[in-house]
């Protein structure tokens, strides 16, 4: 699910070619001159008695002369012949798309904070963590970090690209066959550089269209007075002074969206699962399961942080 | 006594003549260090404070591989909880600043600083008390370093340290402080290094040494010396001048919100930090050649390739840094440049390989424990450069760039290119740094387990890292499925572990119940085998007079001598750069504190400016005290003297 070797994107699957390419010239080039060493070394053994002999003697320099000199050249004719191959990968992958759907992504100190773009704001879409494309249509990455560098590679569907402060760095890629593909953080970025992974969710055209209509309608408000009063709790007990839910007055960037919380399968940026259960141990004590996360762990009385639980999983 | 001789240097008719007899009592007296502990402050002998560097570095070395093993402990299984985050953190980045400031570099530099001057035939090193103050600013910067560590600040952002990560928003404390100033230590010890290698290289070598006669190694280390001049400003520019400034004094040199720029310091960093691993591997290859010469009992095949070699390769390793850096926002075009520039440095390599095994080939190899090393090396390494060659290209780099694929191809590069050859020549050179054989059962146990530890732990890393797992990071999930290879991995850690017990091992045992080596017990070909092992304080009784490159090899009877060098006071024979024709006859200095004042004081300097500037006063008012110290004792001891010699008189003559 999250390799190089199972490539989702012509863009990956290019790469893995060439890997294949390179693994096979490049094993049979290790193990044909470690055995040329090694036979170089034990063939003469005890049979010359020419010990004194310190010289080369000028026969057999001149033919070893030949042998090393078409070792360079067959050396330098492989590295020729890679060059070549791996420029033409680097043209396929830098050929950008005339027309893609554009998709901001910025990297956070533990977590990936998602926008797709548009010209009406009220359809602008802020998620966390999972980002939705379709398949068969071209995908652009526009890249940024808000705290330290982050990397962001997902190895089915192309390579990784820095997120760098002061910086917009742009990906981009293709999926062919949909399905989850997960991705991880790959620039050391602090204490949770192991916490940060995200996945990205290829799925048909028709499917994609319908998530994108969904996701701007944010949920309606809850009805149910316990549910009333976990929204109260969210927007009463420091929750809303990070994270905002669409159609309330949580409106706050600094951690995720949660507008749509219960349609991600993951929290904490591919750490848990999204269960109740889980949600609750998160809220507990974030630290607990991500040691140095942002998060704090806010001292809810155990009744509020069940109502709390309650409305968010209200959050489809 | 005639000028024209070029095995006698005219002389002062008002010198007693017992003074200009090769006299080993004599000399010993003039060249000793002093005994006692104040005499073993003093000390300023090259192969004292090159032993000091050894054992400090061999000490690193083991600490290095103490926080690999801890590191290898955690990643064992999935979700393991046996080192958090934090002190995961900063064992890796203290691993590498480790391994590669605190091991690598000064444990090659100190093995020039032991074997250039015995190789060239001198009796001492260039700059003997600059050498010292090497060892000692060294010395300040692995105390502090490893007081910091213990005292929960080590440094905690990779030893590459990149910013924002590194800078004052982000590492508040004094954790990055320790690491910044850590690297300004190691790079003073190792310019003073280098610039002692350059001088002995060029100017000390004895009579008849022309440049197409310098033995492969110094070869090497003189490469490496011109290249630590070159790359090991810019990282202390970056790292003393501009991290240390932006997070002392907010100079935001790298804050992009202030018009900073936070790529800057990646190409600080490695225009540095890719020859770095050039200044590890190239004196390793300087290592290999004379142990093939020597256990194939034929010359080596291509001196000149291999010269050429390394200095082109010393070319090139500047002109790749941007490797490092393919997944940041540096347009395709410009990378490209540096994927033809990463490709081409592996031919340089090449010839020196295709070199060896010609050499081989062609003579009669004994598979002693340093050969058995040459070809660990050559099996190692040789899957390290093939990945290199890999990660060249863009394309794939950009999957495999900061993953366990990378960790994979740097310690196959490292421990194949650098550690394999080093532990060769442990066992090629302890004869003459201790006068006794290391063992060669126990040597052949410690080989196998170490190539067989190294492939072990690092093979596998390269399908983790393909199957997605990055570096640096403390954990992983269960689901990633990355716990098996890991745990194999870790499997073959603990082997590395085993395989340098079993050198330790052979090396106390050695000491105390190895054979008794002699002067040359392998019968090898370089003039650092003309000596006694140990050898002397002065290093030759006589001062050899060179013919060809393989001095032992070419005489039947003595070798030749210079003669006229006085015994009485510390006269070094200076000779021409390229010609070696005898030039001049120096003064070396007497045992001296200063060296120790003066980097205990720059200690105080970089050490206490990370608490007040006021430290930067007192350290560098405290430092210039000690140098008016040291140059009134050069005035007093130091004095370089010409030769009146007829122009060309040696060059007819050898």
């Amino acid at each position: 699910m999250h390799s190089l070797f199972d490539p989702a994107s012509p863009q990956a699957r290019a790469v893995a070619s060439l890997w294949w390419w390179m693994a096979g010239v490049g094993g049979v080039i290790w193990l044909g001159v470690a055995a040329l060493a090694v036979y170089a070394a034990v063939r003469g053994r005890g049979t010359r008695a020419a010990d004194d002999l310190m010289h080369i003697p000028a026969e057999s320099h001149r033919r070893i002369e030949h042998v090393v000199t078409a070792g360079v050249v067959i050396t330098v004719l492989i590295l020729a012949g890679f060059l070549t191959y791996d420029f033409s990968v680097g043209r396929l992958l830098a050929q950008h798309p005339q027309r893609a759907l554009t998709i901001d992504v910025t990297g956070h100190q533990w977590w990936w904070e998602v926008l797709y773009e548009d010209p009406d704001p009220s359809k602008r879409i802020g998620t966390a963590n999972e980002i939705h494309v379709p398949v068969g249509e071209p995908v652009q990455f526009k890249l940024r970090a808000a705290d330290v560098i982050h990397s962001y590679w997902a190895p089915n569907l192309n390579g990784k690209r820095d997120l760098i402060p002061g910086y917009v760095s742009t990906l981009w890629f293709k999926a062919d066959t949909a399905g989850v593909y997960r991705g991880q953080c790959a620039e050391f970025c602090g204490l949770q550089h192991a916490g940060m992974a995200f996945y990205i969710i290829a799925e048909p055209k028709v499917k994609f269209a319908a998530w994108l209509a969904a996701g701007s309608t944010p949920p309606d408000p809850p009805t149910d007075p316990a549910l009333r009063y976990g929204m109260r709790v969210f927007m009463s007990s420091g929750c809303a002074v990070c994270h905002s839910i669409g159609g309330t007055d949580a409106r706050a960037t600094v951690g995720p969206d949660l507008t749509h919380l219960k349609s991600r399968s993951s929290i904490a940026a591919g750490m848990l699962s999204n269960t109740r259960a889980n949600l609750t141990r998160w809220i507990e004590n974030p630290a607990a399961i991500k040691p140095g996360v942002r998060m704090p762990a806010v001292p809810f009385s155990p009744a509020d942080r069940e109502a709390l639980v309650s409305y968010l999983e209200t959050l489809k | 006594v005639s000028g024209s001789d070029p095995r006698v240097l005219p002389v002062d008719q008002s010198i007693a003549e017992s003074d200009l007899i090769g006299d080993a009592a004599v000399l010993d007296d003039t060249w000793r260090d002093k005994p006692g502990l104040w005499g073993w402050l003093c000390a300023v002998d090259h192969k004292t404070i090159a032993k000091r560097y050894i054992v400090t570095a061999f000490l690193m070395f083991i600490a290095g591989g103490i926080e690999a093993a801890l590191m290898r402990l955690q990643l064992a299984r999935p979700e393991n909880t046996l080192i958090g985050p934090d002190r995961y953190n900063q064992l890796f980045t203290v691993h590498g600043t480790t391994m590669m400031f605190l091991f690598a570099v000064p444990m090659m530099t100190a093995m020039g600083l032991y074997f250039v001057p015995l190789m060239v035939g001198a009796r001492s090193i260039a700059f003997p008390r600059l050498n010292a103050f090497g060892y000692w600013t060294y010395l300040v910067g692995v105390v502090f370093l490893y007081v910091s560590l213990f005292s929960n600040t080590g440094p905690d952002t990779g030893w590459f340290a990149y910013v924002p990560l590194s800078g004052p928003a982000y590492s508040p404390g004094h954790r990055v402080d320790v690491w910044a100033q850590l690297v300004t230590f190691t790079e003073i010890a190792a310019l003073c290094g280098a610039v002692n290698i350059i001088v002995t290289a060029f100017k000390l070598r004895a009579p008849g040494m022309s440049v197409n006669r310098i033995p492969p190694f110094v070869w090497a280390q003189l490469v490496v010396a011109f290249m630590i001049v070159f790359a090991m400003p810019a990282v202390a520019t970056g790292s003393t001048l501009m991290l240390a400034a932006d997070r002392a004094v907010n100079m935001h040199w790298f804050n992009p919100a202030e018009g900073g720029d936070a790529l800057l310091w990646q190409h600080i960093f490695w225009f540095f930090g890719h020859p770095e691993v050039y200044i590890i591997f190239l004196p390793a290859l300087g290592m290999i050649t004379p142990i093939v010469e020597t256990f194939c009992r034929r010359q080596v095949f291509g001196y000149t390739a291999i010269v050429a070699a390394n200095i082109a390769t010393a070319f090139f390793a500047f002109g790749l840094w941007v490797h490092h850096m393919f997944a940041t926002p540096i347009p395709e075009l410009g990378q490209s440049l540096f994927t033809a520039a990463s490709m081409v440095i592996a031919i340089p390599t090449a010839v020196q390989i295709f070199c060896w095994i010609a050499t081989m080939w062609a003579g009669r190899p004994r598979l002693t424990v340093p050969m058995l090393f040459v070809l660990g090396f050559l099996f190692t390494f040789i899957n390290g450069g093939i990945t290199g060659v890999m990660l060249a290209s863009v394309a794939f780099d950009k999957q495999a760039h900061d993953t366990f694929f990378v960790v994979a191809h740097l310690h196959y590069v490292l421990i194949g290119g650098g550690l394999m050859p080093l532990f060769g020549a442990f066992y090629f050179w302890f004869p003459k740094i201790t006068g006794r054989l290391l063992g060669e059962a126990l040597g052949k146990v410690h080989f196998w387990l170490f190539v067989i530890g190294t492939n072990v732990t690092f093979f596998p890393m390269h399908i983790l890292g393909l199957n997605g797992m990055p570096r640096r990071i403390y954990t992983y999930l269960a689901p990633s499925g990355w716990g098996p290879l890991n745990l194999v991995a870790t499997i073959g850690a603990l082997t590395i572990a085993t395989a340098v017990l079993v050198f330790l091992i052979n090396v106390v045992r050695s000491l105390r119940v190895g054979d008794v080596a002699g002067e040359n017990p392998w019968r090898s070909s370089g003039l650092e085998w003309a000596t006694t092992s140990p050898p002397p304080s002065f290093n030759f009784v006589h001062t050899a007079v060179v013919h060809s490159r393989h001095p032992l090899w070419e005489t039947t009877v003595e070798l030749e001598v210079v003669s006229g060098l006085r015994t009485d006071r510390r006269e070094i024979l200076v000779t021409t750069t390229f010609d070696a024709h005898l030039d001049a006859r120096a003064l070396g200095p007497e045992p001296s504190i200063w060296p120790l004042y003066v980097a205990l004081c720059m200690g105080l300097l970089f050490i206490g400016s990370i608490f007040s500037p006021y430290f930067v006063l007192a350290g560098i008012g405290a430092s210039l005290l000690g140098l008016l110290g040291w140059g009134w004792e050069s005035t007093r001891d130091v004095e370089v003297e010409r030769v009146a010699l007829p122009d060309g008189a040696l060059v007819e003559q050898v």
